[in-house]
């Protein structure tokens, strides 16, 4: 690949996994976890996500030589306010019914730790290509863990996934449900969403044992 | 009077900020480590929120809302810029914060010493973001009541991290499997507190019986009752009432 050096690859790649945001630099579990009840909704919001990201690293990288750093704070909390205005025109613009079930959860992109934490952490340091790479690293490591989440509570919690009876009808009785198997009515309701994730957690620790914090 | 009672204790139990919506989580899991921190975030976070719930419910209610300017004159009545509330609603918030460090560091220098480090990072906490659109949503009435709002909301947190800071003092001395330690055990406990705090949701629908289709702001049923719609077939309004009702005992 000539379009990307080893070195910026690594951006992309490494918060898929060892260096994940949710699991690992423990950012911007506030907005994520409530919205995973459905696949759809998990999806829709990290495309935002990767959008606001994307979008406000290169915006911020830009203007890292003239923001005093006194008042940076403010400054990239009005970049990413004004793009989270942007997604959430649109939202409802093109997808209404979504954007009343995310409701103020796309408002909260704006203190979503992830995004703060990478002005902060690279956008600041870093020229407008490498921050936009990092941006979509990180906002597709977000993406990753909020679609496992999103994907196992909608299959267990309804049966469906995107809205598709996958497993067969519950009424009818039909497809799984004919053999006896029941939705768990447990993973639609919110603190699921914080069990899923401990156990991705313990999964993904078990399998690279270096991650593993001591008390 | 009953009004500003029950959105209390609504506030604190049912709408937990932590059980119920998940907000102010990065925050909550950081600085849980020790008891003695937990009480200084939280009791900073009640009070940002005190003081920027009823900033944010005036600006909403004079500029913000479909037809707030009308007190400017009746040519304005029209005017909706409900699209500007996320970048003035935060923006609110940083200005506060910034004031409220310059004026306890002032006045207060032993306060500034306990609070003061946790302030900068309250403006980038998403339960006071949280707060102050929780509070637009759900048309909250008064100035009164956003106070009361912003004060209870602010109590939840509080009650919330103070506990799994207590929790997670004392499992220090439990034999957690090795992958889990840390984080990952501390997300399982706050789970199934959320699933303890669940149970608080009937206390002030009386029971089983008052239906709590009405409340429209509680995410959680609303998601239940939208994917059980996809579920039941449509003509079926008896049956899909029943299984309705299951979900919300479940």
């Amino acid at each position: 690949m000539a379009l990307l050096t080893k070195k910026d690859a690594k951006l992309i790649s490494d918060p898929l996994a060892d260096n994940n945001p949710i699991t690992i630099q423990v950012l911007g579990i506030c907005s994520a976890l409530a919205i995973t009840a459905e696949l759809k909704a998990s999806i829709v919001m990290s495309v935002a996500v990767i959008f606001v990201l994307g979008v406000g690293n290169v915006v911020i990288s830009l203007m890292r030589n003239i923001i005093p750093s006194k008042i940076r704070i403010i400054v990239q909390l009005i970049v990413v306010a004004t793009l989270v205005i942007v997604v959430d025109q649109v939202l409802k613009a093109f997808a209404y019914e979504l954007s009343k079930t995310l409701s103020v959860f796309i408002g909260l992109i704006i203190t979503n730790c992830i995004i703060m934490g990478r002005f902060e952490a690279f956008a600041l340091g870093n020229g407008p290509w490498r921050s936009f790479l990092d941006g979509i690293g990180n906002a597709l490591g977000y993406g990753v863990i909020l679609i496992i989440v999103g994907f196992f509570r909608e299959l267990l919690g309804s049966g469906t996934l995107l809205g598709y009876k996958v497993l067969g009808d519950p009424i009818a009785k039909t497809g799984l449900y004919a053999t006896g198997y029941e939705n768990n009515g447990f993973m639609i309701i919110p603190p699921a969403a914080l069990i899923v994730v401990g156990i991705i957690i313990w999964v993904q620790r078990s399998r690279n044992k270096a991650l593993i914090e001591d008390h | 009077m009953l009004e500003h009672i029950e959105l209390f204790f609504k506030s604190i139990f049912i709408d937990n900020m932590v059980f119920a919506v998940f907000l102010g989580m990065c925050s909550y899991l950081a600085v849980s480590k020790k008891v003695s921190t937990a009480v200084g975030l939280g009791a900073a976070v009640i009070f940002v929120l005190a003081v920027t719930v009823p900033l944010n419910w005036l600006l909403d209610q004079y500029l913000l809302r479909d037809g707030a300017l009308v007190w400017l004159g009746p040519e304005y009545a029209d005017y909706n810029l409900s699209f500007l509330s996320f970048i003035l609603f935060i923006a609110t918030i940083a200005t506060m914060v910034q004031l409220v460090e310059i004026v306890v560091e002032k006045f207060s220098p032993s306060l500034y010493n306990s609070l003061g480090i946790f302030l900068p990072l309250i403006a980038v906490n998403c339960a006071i973001l949280g707060g102050s659109l929780f509070m637009q949503s759900r048309d909250i009435q008064s100035l009164g009541l956003a106070f009361n709002y912003g004060v209870s909301s602010g109590i939840g947190w509080f009650l919330a991290i103070l506990a799994i800071a207590a929790i997670r003092e004392k499992i220090r001395y439990s034999n957690v499997p090795a992958p889990l330690r840390g984080l990952g055990i501390t997300f399982i406990i706050t789970g199934l507190m959320g699933i303890g705090f669940q149970s608080f949701g009937g206390m002030l629908t009386g029971g089983d019986d008052a239906a709590p289709v009405e409340d429209e702001q509680r995410m959680d049923y609303d998601k239940v009752s939208e994917i059980k719609k996809e579920n039941l077939d449509k003509e079926d309004i008896d049956e899909k009432e029943i299984s309705y009702n299951d979900a919300i005992n479940e």
